[in-house]
C-alpha cells in the first residue's frame, strides 16, 4: 500500500496528468479541486504529501498552506507548491510560508516523480 | 550799487542753474550711468544739508550773542560722526534690509508696524521742523531786504510776507518736480540729492570767501585778526557748563533724529561704505563753515553801527565794505542754505505725512477691494506727496507770519532740534534694545513731545504771545509745579536745558518703564529681533569668529521649533547610528543635512538653512539669538492663521501626492498582476501539453489512453493558439496600431453573420432578433463589429444558466447611432461585477466551464471604442444583458 | 572639519588689529568728549579766564585733532567689511 498523496489542483487536465505520474510511481493519489474545502478534505484523512495548486477557486494555495501550518494534525505533512505564475516573489512567500518545496508549472514529470519521492522519504 | 532786481535777477538765474543740474543729474540716473552720483563725495556733501541758513547767518549772530557756545551745534555732530558711526550704520542696515522710507517708517516698523506710533513721529517731526522751515524763510526773506535796505528802500512787513511767500511757493515747484517726480522703491532723489551738493559747494565757497576777505581784507592777517578777537567786546568763554554739554548732546542727537538728516544719511544713501569716509568728511566741512563764524562777528561787531542785526552781518559786512561780488556770493551761499535745506526737509516730511496719516487715511475711507489696485494707490500718494509738501510749506509760512520773524534764529533752532531729538529714546531704543515695546515707544514719545511743547516750544513764540506771563510765573490755574520754565520747582536753570533735561529725563524713563512692563505682539518680537541683530540677519560677509555649533546648540533649537520629544529622538538616533554613547551626535556635514531638513518641515526651508546655516557657519550670531528668533518664528506660527491656512494647504498637497502614489502603486499592482495572469493562462496548457507529451513519449501506456491524451494535447494546443490570438488582438487594439477597413453593410446580415459563426442556434438555445432590420444601414468596419456580436453570442451560450435558454437580438434607431441589445434569459451578473467583467482576465463564472481566458468582453469593448461607439452591461432586464452602442457612420477620429 | 579650524587661527591674526582699531574708534568720541569738557573747568577760577584768542585756538585746536586722528583710522579701517558685527 503506497504513500497517500493528496493533490489539489483546478485545471483537470493538470490532476489527471499528476495523478498518472503519481499512480504509475507507486503512490496513492486522492484529488480535490476547490480552495475553499481543501482544508476540510485534509484533516479528515491525512495524506503523507500534499501538492498544492496556487490559483484555486475560493481560496488561495497560500492561504490553506498558512492554515496547515498552524494546524496541530498538519503542520508537519510535506507540501509542495505548484504555480503558472512564474514570479519570484510567489516562491518567496511560499518558502516563507513553510512550503517544502515549489516548482513552476510547467514541469517535467521526473521533476515531479523525484521530488514527491524525496519528500516522503525524509 | 547792487539793486534788489539784479539780486532777483541773480537768484533766479541761480535757481534755473540748479534746475539744469538736477534734471541732468536725473538724467543721467535714469540712463544709469551715475555711478559718481554714488560717490561717497556727493554723500558727504548732501549731509550738509545740516548747515542751513541758521548756520550760514545765524552762527555768527550766534557768536555775536553767546561767544563760542555756537560751535556745539558742530561738535555734537562731529563727536558723532567720528566714532559713533557704527550707529549710523546699523541704521542704514536696517534702512536696506527693511526698506524704510523715513524715521518714522523705522520707528513705527520696528515696532511691529504701528501706525499709530508712525502717526506720533510724525506730527513731533512736523511740529518740530515747522519753526525751522520758517526760519530759513525768514533768512532769505531778510536777505532780500538789505539788498532792498542798501538799495535805498525800506521793505515793510507787507514786502517781507510777499517776498516769503514767493520763495515758499518757488520751493514748492522746485520740490514736487524733483521730490514726486517718481515713486522709487528706494525713496532716492537723484535730482534733489545733485542740486544740494552744488549749494553745498556754493555756501561754503561764499562762507570761506567771506572769512579770507575778513581776516586778510580787513583784519590784515591771522595774527592781527587774533588780536582783534582778543580785544573784542564778545566773550568767548563764558560758558554754563550744563549749557554746553547739553548743546553738545542735543546737536549729535540731532543728527540723528532730524528728518531732513534722516533723509539724507539714511534713506538715500547708497552704499554704507560711504559713512567711514563721511566720518571724517563731514566733521571737515563742518570745521570749514565755523571756522571764519568768530572773525565775521568781531569784525561786524567792529565796522557795523551799533544795533545791527548779526544774524546778517555775513551780508552786510561785505555790503559795507563796497564788495557787492563778495556780497552777492555771499547771498547766494544764504540762500543755498536755506533751500537745500527747505527742499530735503519737505521731501521727508512729506512722505511721513502722505505715509503714516495721509495714505492710511485714504485707505480706510476706501471699499478694501478697490484699495489695492495698485495703480490707483501709486497716483494717489503722489499727490498726497505734493499735498503733504504744499502743507509743510504753508505750516512753516503760517510760523513765520505769526512770529513776527523777529526772533533771534538761534534760538528757533535749538527749540526745533529739541523738539525732533524726542524720537531718539524710541529710535535708539529700538535699535540696540529688544525689549522695547509699542506701548512703551509711544508712552515715551507722547510724553516728550507734551513735555516739550510746554516747556519750550510754546514759549518760544515770546514772551506772551501764546503762553501768558501769569502762567509763565505761576503756572497754570496756579499749580506753580506746572510753571512752563520751572517744572517741579527746578528754578534758575536755562530755559532750553531745563526743557531738554525733563523731556529727554521723562520720556526716556516713560519708555523704558512702559517697554518693561507691557508684553510685545509677536510681529514686534520678530522685527524687533531682525532690527537689533541686523547685521546677522542680513547679507553677510565672511565672519571673522567662527563659533562652531556644538551639538547641543544645534538640539536646543531643534528643540524650540520642532518639540522637545521629535528633536530629542532624531539626535539620539544619530547618536545611535554613529555609534556614540549618549544622545548628543558629532556634527557632521551629513547629520546637519538631515537635521535641517526635518527643521524644514517645520519652519520651511529657506528658514531652517538661514538658522542652520548660521548656527553651524558661524557668522558670529549667538545661540541666543537663533533661539529668540525661533522663539518668535514659533510664536508667529501659533498666531498667524494665514500661515495654519497655508499649512493646511501643503497638508492637501502632501495628500494629492501621496493619492498620486498610491494610484502608481495600484496601477504597478495591476500590471504585476496582469503579468502573472498572462503568465498562468499561458502555462497551464503548456503545463498539460508538456506532461502529456512526456507520458506519450514514455510510452508503456494502452491505446485508448494514448488516444486520449493525444486529444488533450489537441484542445490544450487550441485553446493556447486562442488565447495567444486574443492577447494579441486587445494588445493591437489597445495601442490604437488596428488598420481598421470601413465598408457599409446591413446590420441584419452582420447579425446573421454573427449567429452562424458562433454555432448556429442549435440545441436548446434560441434566438430572437427583433423583425425590422432589413434596411439599417451602417459604415464602419464591419469584420469587427461582427466579432463583437459573436463574442456576445458565444458568451451568452456558454454561460446562460436558463433551463431554455434564450437570447433576444433587439435593434433600435437613436438618431445618430443604433442601440443593440443582446438579453439572455439567465441569472444576470452581480452588480458589483458588472463593471469587473469587461476587465482583462476576469471570469466571473467557473473558468473551466468558460474555456476562455476571459479576454472576450475586453476586447469588444476595445472594438467599440474604437469604432466610435460603446458596450455597456444593461440593468434591470431579468437576465444578463448588453448594450451596444454603434455610431451609423463611424466618426473620422476614431 | 580640520579645515574650517585653521581657516579660523588665521582670520584671528589678520583680524585682531582691526578689532582694537575699531575699539580705538569707538572710544574716541568720548576722549573727543572729555578734551571738550576740559575748558569748562576753567571757569572755575575766575581769575583765569582764558583770553578769546586762546580759548578759540583750544577748541578749534581739538576739533582738528579728532577730524586728523579719525582720517587716519578711517584709512587703517579702509578694509574693514561694514557688515561685520560685534568686536
Amino acid at each position: 500500500m503506497g504513500k497517500r498523496v493528496l493533490l489539489i489542483e483546478d485545471e483537470p487536465n493538470i490532476l489527471e496528468a499528476i495523478s498518472f505520474i503519481l499512480s504509475r510511481d507507486g503512490w496513492t493519489v486522492h484529488t480535490h479541486e476547490d480552495g475553499e474545502t481543501a482544508m476540510k478534505k485534509v484533516i479528515g484523512f491525512p495524506p503523507d504529501m500534499i501538492i498544492l495548486d496556487v490559483m484555486l477557486p475560493g481560496r488561495s494555495g497560500f492561504d490553506i498552506l498558512r492554515d496547515l501550518r498552524e494546524n496541530q494534525i498538519t503542520k508537519d505533512i510535506p507540501v509542495m507548491m505548484l504555480t503558472a505564475r512564474g514570479q519570484e516573489k510567489d516562491r518567496e512567500l511560499a518558502m516563507r510560508l513553510g512550503a517544502n518545496h515549489f516548482m513552476t508549472k510547467p514541469f517535467s514529470n521526473a521533476d515531479v516523480r523525484d521530488h514527491v519521492r524525496s519528500l516522503i522519504d525524509a | 550799487m547792487l539793486g534788489i532786481n539784479t539780486v532777483i535777477a541773480f537768484s533766479l538765474c541761480y535757481v534755473a542753474f540748479l534746475f539744469f543740474v538736477a534734471f541732468w543729474a536725473e538724467r543721467r540716473a535714469k540712463r544709469g550711468n551715475a555711478t559718481w552720483l554714488h560717490s561717497p563725495l556727493i554723500y558727504t556733501l548732501s549731509l550738509s544739508i545740516y548747515c542751513t541758513a541758521w548756520t550760514f547767518y545765524g552762527a555768527v549772530g550766534y557768536a555775536a550773542r553767546s561767544g563760542l557756545e555756537f560751535v556745539t551745534i558742530y561738535l555734537g555732530p562731529t563727536l558723532m560722526m567720528i566714532g559713533w558711526w557704527w550707529i549710523l550704520r546699523k541704521l542704514v542696515r536696517i534702512g536696506r534690509a527693511q526698506r524704510i522710507t523715513s524715521i518714522a517708517d523705522l520707528v513705527s516698523s520696528r515696532f511691529g508696524k504701528s501706525t499709530s506710533l508712525g502717526v506720533i513721529v510724525t506730527v513731533i517731526s512736523v511740529v518740530a521742523a515747522t519753526p525751522y522751515i520758517a526760519l530759513q524763510l525768514q533768512s532769505v526773506t531778510l536777505s532780500f531786504a538789505v539788498f532792498a535796505q542798501s538799495g535805498g528802500q525800506l521793505w515793510q512787513d507787507a514786502d517781507l510776507n510777499a517776498t516769503a511767500t514767493w520763495v515758499a511757493v518757488g520751493l514748492f515747484v522746485f520740490t514736487v518736480i524733483f521730490g514726486t517726480r517718481n515713486l522709487d522703491a528706494n525713496e532716492r532723489h537723484h535730482g534733489i540729492v545733485i542740486a544740494i551738493a552744488v549749494e553745498a559747494v556754493v555756501k561754503l565757497i561764499a562762507l570761506l570767501a567771506v572769512g579770507v576777505f575778513v581776516v586778510w581784507g580787513i583784519a590784515g592777517g591771522p595774527a592781527e585778526m587774533m588780536q582783534r578777537i582778543d580785544n573784542s567786546q564778545i566773550v568767548l568763554w563764558d560758558q554754563d557748563g550744563g549749557r554746553w554739554i547739553s548743546l553738545i548732546f542735543l546737536s549729535g542727537a540731532a543728527l540723528l533724529c532730524l528728518p531732513r538728516m534722516f533723509q539724507v544719511l539714511v534713506v538715500e544713501n547708497a552704499d554704507e561704505r560711504h559713512l567711514a569716509i563721511a566720518s571724517w568728511a563731514f566733521p571737515t566741512y563742518l570745521f570749514l563753515m565755523s571756522l571764519f563764524v568768530v572773525p565775521i562777528a568781531v569784525v561786524g561787531l567792529d565796522l557795523l553801527p551799533v544795533g545791527s542785526n548779526p544774524d546778517l552781518f555775513v551780508l552786510t559786512v561785505p555790503l559795507q565794505e563796497g564788495k557787492q561780488g563778495l556780497a552777492m556770493l555771499s547771498f547766494l551761499g544764504g540762500f543755498s542754505s536755506a533751500t537745500s535745506m527747505v527742499m530735503v526737509a519737505t521731501i521727508a516730511l512729506a512722505t511721513m505725512v502722505s505715509n503714516h496719516i495721509v495714505v492710511p487715511v485714504w485707505l480706510s475711507l476706501r471699499p478694501s477691494q478697490q484699495a489695492v489696485i495698485s495703480g490707483d494707490i501709486r497716483h494717489v500718494i503722489l499727490l498726497a506727496r505734493r499735498l503733504s509738501i504744499a502743507g509743510v510749506l504753508f505750516l512753516g509760512l503760517v510760523y513765520y507770519r505769526l512770529s513776527g520773524g523777529g526772533t533771534a534764529l538761534a534760538a528757533i533752532g535749538l527749540v526745533s532740534f529739541s523738539g525732533a531729538v524726542q524720537i531718539l529714546p524710541a529710535m535708539l531704543g529700538g535699535v540696540f534694545w529688544r525689549g522695547a515695546t509699542r506701548l512703551g515707544a509711544a508712552t515715551g514719545l507722547l510724553i516728550g513731545l507734551t513735555v516739550w511743547l510746554w516747556t519750550l516750544f510754546l514759549p518760544s513764540f515770546g514772551d506772551a504771545a501764546l503762553i501768558g506771563q501769569t502762567v509763565l510765573d505761576q503756572g497754570p490755574f496756579g499749580m506753580a509745579w506746572a510753571r512752563p520754565q520751572a517744572l517741579f520747582g527746578i528754578v534758575g536753570l536755562d530755559p532750553l536745558v531745563h526743557g531738554l533735561l525733563w523731556s529727554m529725563l521723562l520720556n526716556t524713563a516713560g519708555f523704558i518703564i512702559v517697554s518693561l512692563v507691557t508684553f510685545p505682539t509677536p510681529l514686534e518680537r520678530l522685527q524687533g529681533a531682525q532690527f537689533v541683530n541686523v547685521f546677522e540677519h542680513s547679507a553677510a560677509a565672511p565672519a571673522w569668529t567662527t563659533a562652531a555649533a556644538g551639538a547641543e546648540d544645534l538640539l536646543i533649537m531643534a528643540q524650540r521649533i520642532m518639540g522637545s520629544e521629535q528633536a530629542q529622538a532624531i539626535f539620539e538616533r544619530e547618536a545611535v547610528r554613529q555609534g556614540k554613547k549618549g544622545f548628543l551626535p558629532e556634527v557632521t556635514p551629513s547629520f546637519v543635512e538631515l537635521l535641517e531638513r526635518d527643521l524644514a518641515g517645520s519652519v520651511g526651508a529657506a528658514t531652517a538653512h538661514a538658522m542652520v546655516g548660521q548656527l553651524i557657519g558661524g557668522s558670529g550670531v549667538s545661540v541666543e539669538d537663533l533661539i529668540a528668533v525661533a522663539d518668535e518664528a514659533a510664536q508667529i506660527l501659533e498666531y498667524s492663521s494665514r500661515l495654519e491656512a497655508k499649512s493646511a494647504e501643503q497638508e492637501q498637497t502632501a495628500r494629492a501626492l501621496r493619492e498620486a502614489n498610491d494610484k502608481l502603486t495600484a496601477l504597478s499592482i495591476q500590471k504585476d498582476a496582469f503579468l502573472s495572469q498572462i503568465s498562468h493562462e499561458l502555462r497551464t496548457p503548456m503545463t498539460s501539453i508538456r506532461s502529456f507529451s512526456d507520458i506519450l513519449r514514455d510510452g508503456e501506456i494502452g491505446l485508448a489512453e494514448q488516444k486520449r491524451y493525444s486529444g488533450i494535447i489537441h484542445d490544450e494546443a487550441i485553446r493556447l493558439t486562442g488565447l495567444l490570438d486574443d492577447l494579441l488582438d486587445l494588445s493591437v487594439l489597445e495601442n490604437g496600431q488596428v488598420m481598421l477597413h470601413v465598408k457599409t453593410g446591413n446590420l441584419g446580415q452582420l447579425l446573421e453573420r454573427a449567429i452562424g459563426a458562433a454555432g448556429g442556434l442549435g440545441d436548446a438555445f434560441e434566438i430572437r432578433s427583433a423583425p425590422d432590420l432589413g434596411d439599417m444601414r451602417v459604415t464602419t468596419d464591419l469584420d469587427r463589429l461582427v466579432q463583437v456580436f459573436i463574442n456576445l453570442i458565444a458568451n451568452a451560450r456558454k454561460y446562460c444558466d436558463a433551463q431554455t435558454p434564450c437570447l433576444r437580438i433587439s435593434c433600435a434607431d437613436h438618431g445618430d447611432s443604433y442601440l443593440i441589445d443582446f438579453i439572455d434569459n439567465g441569472s444576470g451578473i452581480a452588480p458589483e461585477n458588472q463593471q469587473l467583467i469587461f476587465e482583462k482576465f476576469s471570469r466571473v463564472a467557473d473558468g473551466s466551464k468558460a474555456g476562455g481566458a476571459g479576454l472576450g468582453l475586453a476586447i469588444c469593448r476595445e472594438i467599440m471604442r474604437r469604432l466610435g461607439g460603446d458596450i455597456a452591461y444593461l440593468n434591470g432586464q431579468y437576465g444578463t444583458a448588453f448594450r451596444v452602442t454603434l455610431p451609423k457612420e463611424k466618426p473620422a477620429d476614431c | 572639519m580640520s579645515g574650517g579650524r585653521k581657516a579660523t587661527i588665521f582670520l584671528e591674526q589678520a583680524g585682531y588689529r582691526q578689532r582694537r582699531l575699531r575699539d580705538a574708534l569707538r572710544v574716541w568720541p568720548v576722549f573727543g568728549c572729555i578734551l571738550l569738557v576740559v575748558p569748562l573747568l576753567w571757569s572755575l577760577d575766575p581769575s583765569g579766564q582764558p583770553g578769546n584768542a586762546a580759548a578759540l585756538t583750544y577748541v578749534f585746536g581739538v576739533w582738528v585733532i579728532l577730524i586728523a586722528v579719525t582720517v587716519l583710522m578711517a584709512w587703517a579701517l579702509r578694509g574693514d567689511d561694514p557688515s561685520n558685527p560685534k568686536p
